[in-house]
């Protein structure tokens, strides 16, 4: 869903930066609480996970396609303030050195595949792992929906902008119905990516994924007793 | 830690595999925003990037005339300077944090409720 330069017009190309500003720096004040000995060490990964992940694309249907965006994985993995500010390290680097998503369009796309798909998503995803079991599967459900969920509501978003400032006058319906059509069909591919990845880590390490805190014991500082757990 | 370690390599070989090697094979076809900016009219408005010329533009390294190795490469090249960059990140802000608060108890279950 990279935003290119000139879809959108200035002003709303400035309104979408000082949006995505606010956005980051609320994310920073965050993850300052969020960042710890187990969160840390996994944002530098999460992020390079995202950026190899967003290379495949995969294909959806009559000549389009769609790639992972990757925000209800961060944030399940290292929490919603430090996976946002892992998505945005990813987009920054994507405008700036491979030309993909636009300069002026850099604060749209910062706020449409960070900081809406990871912050959206999380309430999505709060919101199911308290309906449904507290399990692996119920874990592993909440994630597959809020993922899924979270690539139309970006989608949504970018309609939104796109009537407030469009480049060019076009049918909103047509946009609507094609926008969310073929991103409804990518959010499949975004909840499948995002199930199998949770589903190896929780399976390996679930002690390192922050949104399945609610299913691992609290732990408690142990003074160099070896643990045999496996 | 040297378990925390581990994870980690393992984690950063699977993602290098996907973007030195997989990526050759991504689609290739529009993805949904053009796809649906051709349908709709106007894909028309969009402007090359400043960055188009850049030496990885569109995922490949300038010079590189294999086509796998240009894609590989320049995935490779662009997900270790996004893992140089977010541990860096991440790495400020929980010194931050810590020698702010000198406290180091980790945080309960959960702490972010407030999003």
């Amino acid at each position: 869903m990279h935003v290119p330069d000139g879809f959108l017009t200035a002003p709303v190309s400035v309104a979408t930066g000082v949006v995505a500003a606010g956005g980051v720096a609320f994310a920073i004040r965050g993850a300052r609480k969020e960042l710890d000995e187990k969160t840390a060490p996994m944002a530098g990964l999460v992020a390079a996970f995202i950026f190899a992940v967003q290379m495949m694309n995969f294909p959806v249907g009559a000549g389009t396609s769609g790639h992972l965006m990757g925000g209800v994985l961060a944030a399940i993995l290292v929490g919603p303030y430090t996976g946002a500010l892992c998505v945005t390290v990813v987009l920054i680097v994507q405008g700036l050195l491979f030309a993909d998503g636009g300069l002026t369009a850099m604060g749209t796309n910062i706020v449409l595949i960070s900081l809406v798909t990871t912050f959206g998503g999380w309430a999505i995803f709060r919101v199911l792992i308290r309906a449904l079991p507290k399990s692996r599967v119920g874990l592993l459900t909440s994630g597959g929906i809020a993922a899924f969920l979270s690539v139309p509501l970006a989608a949504l978003v970018f309609v939104l902008l796109y009537l407030l400032g469009g480049a060019v006058d076009i049918d909103v319906g047509a946009l609507t119905a094609t926008m969310l059509g073929v991103h409804v069909l990518v959010g499949i591919g975004e909840a499948l990516i995002t199930v199998a990845v949770v589903g190896a880590v929780v399976s390996a390490r679930p002690d390192l994924v922050y949104g399945a805190r609610h299913l691992t014991p609290e732990l408690t500082l142990r003074t160099g007793q070896k643990e045999s757990a496996s | 830690m040297s378990r925390n370690r581990t994870f980690l390599a393992i984690g950063l070989a699977v993602a290098l595999v996907i973007a030195g090697i997989f990526s050759y094979f991504a689609s290739s076809s529009p993805d949904g925003l053009e796809y649906t900016a051709e349908g709709t009219g106007f894909l028309d408005s969009a402007r090359d990037s400043a960055t188009a010329g850049s030496p990885l533009a569109d995922y490949g390294v300038s010079g590189v005339g294999n086509e796998w190795l240009s894609v590989g490469l320049s995935g490779i090249i662009g997900e270790l300077i996004v893992l140089l960059i977010a541990t860096l990140l991440t790495g400020l802000l929980k010194r931050g944090r810590t020698s702010e608060s000198a406290d180091r108890s980790t945080s309960s279950a959960d702490s972010s409720s407030s999003a």
